[in-house]
């Protein structure tokens, strides 16, 4: 089976997050860079379906050269080759420009199945599978906790609010995992060393073809608006302190 | 010319789900802004008869599809409808909630409409003629203000976050074929399996109560589940609670879990590291109860209290009981 795996790398979820003075985007100084933690469960399911099918497992990603990290550390795991759209273009692509460029990469290989992750935990938009998938005129399986194949059809759990939805879909077809699917495998040491020889190839924008397309840009960053400080409700007694709390609940807050 | 500001309406077993009606209201003050009509699109499979109720959230015009293939939910019946409708009526703007259906389908959408499409969105306005949408990013350790250069500029956005204020419009029904023949379904839901329990997901819950690794096992939600009874609340727990599997996936609140902004979040039990903060920070208020003073939930707390929690919930269940009646 052609498995393919698409791969973001993002800061680190302890990361701070410090707004760059004129809100052009964040001060990415100090940060510590990671696999997007949905995209591991990606990686991990495409490496089952590798072990029960046979075939390979290709990491896809668009990202400057830091992102490299994350293809080799998709390969520690166990895949087995990686492509890498590095290009200047990656700042300030929107996701159907992300979407645009990795559509162009896997159209160039074999694939039977793409996973993703459900959302990028940096930008948390969520959207560039869906439109992956409709570039590539697939099935989309989105925020999925179980996803079987026989090989031909893949079914999933796809959890909504209040329900569970049972889907099917015939292969080829996009897949976004959600927390829940597996558990992902760390890298082993010899998975480590073997990585560095796995092949990677590293392209542009231009070397596929795709021009780099944005629909939407983010104007500006702000911080948080800052929380008002709070009060600590003191006093020896429970009884008492958690009577002082319902009170300010419903009468300051007026929120029960 | 791209004109009006449409919403897609989402509804569950024939009634209309309340991120309906708080699409319809912001809709609405949008285009009171552009001086635009409000149009809501429905789809679902005996849905004509609920449309008109748009038209008391400040719809004009309601585009109904009602059609079997509309039942239940797929993303292709649903993209195909939505498609057809946009490019038969060209609207300038197209709001979705930030609910499971509505995330699937605007994506779908962004790339068949090859547009733009903010999403998770606290906040939407007009600025020169333009939506400016603004959304959380990192989990809400920062915002983004999005502007979308194609049209219709897209947005979902994050249920309970907006007002749904009642402004009677004509809410006129139109009936129109989905055009659903020639579309190629590519995926089947075999099964829905329904969660009878009533319990309100915690992305659309007003009041949630939560608890982390200080709750000791699965045992001491029991406390937790009394005071939510009273509260008309959800539990909700941190992923320390939801890894040693004392609570489901479903439950979790956090970067990797759900982000939910509720009126009230009690946090119990909970230390409050950076990545369960950034699930619930957009909480209008939020109460800690914690037995270490150095917790960092205090620091986003709005009421804090030092104390054992299984003397201190059980306490406060019944002050809120008293009050409540
Ligand atoms: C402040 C700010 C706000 C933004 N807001 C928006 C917005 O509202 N709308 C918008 O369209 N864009 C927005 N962007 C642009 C956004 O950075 C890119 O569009 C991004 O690549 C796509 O969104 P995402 O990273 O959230 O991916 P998601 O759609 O959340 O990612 C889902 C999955 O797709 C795959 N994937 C995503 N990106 C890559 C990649 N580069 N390489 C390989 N696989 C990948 C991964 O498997 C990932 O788990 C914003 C950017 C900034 C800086
Ligand atoms: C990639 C990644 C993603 C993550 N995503 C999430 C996420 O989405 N959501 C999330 O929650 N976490 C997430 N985490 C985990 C996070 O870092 C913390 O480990 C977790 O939130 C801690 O949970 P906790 O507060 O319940 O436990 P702890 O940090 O152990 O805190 C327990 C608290 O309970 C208090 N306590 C104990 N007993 C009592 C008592 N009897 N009465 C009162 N107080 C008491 C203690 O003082 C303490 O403050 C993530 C981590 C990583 C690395």
């Amino acid at each position: 089976m052609n498995i393919v795996a698409c791969v973001k790398q993002v800061p680190d979820t302890e990361a701070q997050i410090k707004v760059k003075p004129d809100g052009s985007g964040i001060d990415e100084s100090g940060i510590k860079w990671v696999m997007n933690p949905y995209d591991e469960f990606g990686v991990e399911e495409a490496l089952k379906y590798k072990e029960k099918f046979g075939g390979d497992v290709t990491i896809v990603t668009f990202g400057p050269a830091r992102a490299m990290e994350s293809i080799r550390t998709a390969l520690a795991m166990g895949a087995d080759k990686g492509i890498h759209i590095d290009d200047p273009s990656y700042d300030g692509a929107d996701a159907y420009a992300t979407a645009s460029v990795l559509a162009a990469a896997i159209k160039t290989i074999p694939y039977d199945v793409i996973f993703c992750g459900q959302r990028a935990i940096d930008d948390d938009s969520g959207q560039v599978a869906a439109i992956l998938a409709d570039m590539l005129d697939l099935p989309q399986l989105t925020v999925v906790t179980k996803a079987e194949s026989d090989g031909k059809t893949v079914k999933v759990v796809r959890p909504v609010e209040g329900a569970n939805f049972v889907i099917e879909a015939a292969l080829p077809a996009v897949v976004t995992a959600q927390k829940g699917l597996n558990e992902p495998r760390y890298a082993s040491l010899p998975g480590i060393m073997k990585a560095k020889k796995k092949p990677v190839d590293v392209k542009k924008a231009a070397d596929l073809g795709v021009s780099v397309e944005s629909k939407s840009k983010v104007a500006k960053m702000v911080p948080p608006p800052a929380r008002p400080p709070g009060k600590i409700i003191s006093g020896d007694e429970p009884a008492a302190k958690a009577a002082e709390l319902a009170k300010l609940l419903r009468e300051e807050a007026k929120v029960i | 010319m791209a004109k009006g500001v449409f919403i897609v309406a989402e509804q569950r077993d024939g009634a209309f789900r309340k991120i309906s009606f708080e699409l319809a209201s912001t809709a609405r003050k949008l285009a009171d802004e552009l001086g635009d009509e409000v149009g809501a699109i429905v789809l679902g499979s005996g849905v004509e008869g609920i449309a008109g109720e748009l038209g008391k959230y400040g719809v004009d015009k309601v585009f109904v599809a009602d059609d079997a293939a509309l039942e239940p939910y797929t993303t292709d019946a649903y993209a195909a409808a939505v498609e057809k409708i946009v490019k038969e009526n060209d609207p300038a703007i197209l709001l979705f909630g930030a609910t499971a259906q509505g995330k699937d389908l605007a994506a779908r959408l962004t790339g068949k409409l090859a547009t733009g499409l903010a999403t998770d969105c606290t906040d939407v306005k007009i600025a020169d003629g333009k939506m400016v949408a603004i959304r959380p990013m990192y989990a809400g350790k920062c915002f983004g203000e999005v502007v979308i250069s194609a049209f219709p500029q897209m947005a979902s956005l994050r249920p309970n976050v907006f007002p749904a204020v009642e402004n009677a419009k004509a809410g006129a029904v139109t009936k129109v074929d989905a055009g659903l023949g020639a579309v190629a379904m590519k995926t089947k839901v075999v099964e829905v399996q329904k969660d009878t329990s009533g319990k309100i997901d915690l992305t659309e819950a007003n009041v949630i109560v939560s608890g982390g690794r200080g709750m000791g096992g699965p045992e001491g939600y029991s406390i937790l589940e009394e005071l939510a009874n009273i509260l008309g609340a959800t539990v909700g727990a941190s992923r320390a609670a939801v890894d040693s599997g004392w609570r489901p996936q479903t439950d979790q609140v956090g970067q990797t879990g759900k982000v939910v902004s509720p009126n009230l979040y009690v946090a119990c039990g909970i230390s409050g590291a950076i990545q369960h903060l950034a699930g619930m920070s957009s909480s209008k208020y939020i109460v800690a109860v914690n037995k270490d003073p150095e917790a960092p939930i205090f620091a986003k707390a709005d009421y804090g209290i030092v104390d054992d929690l299984f003397k201190l919930v059980p306490e406060l269940a019944k002050e809120c009981k008293k009050l409540l009646g």
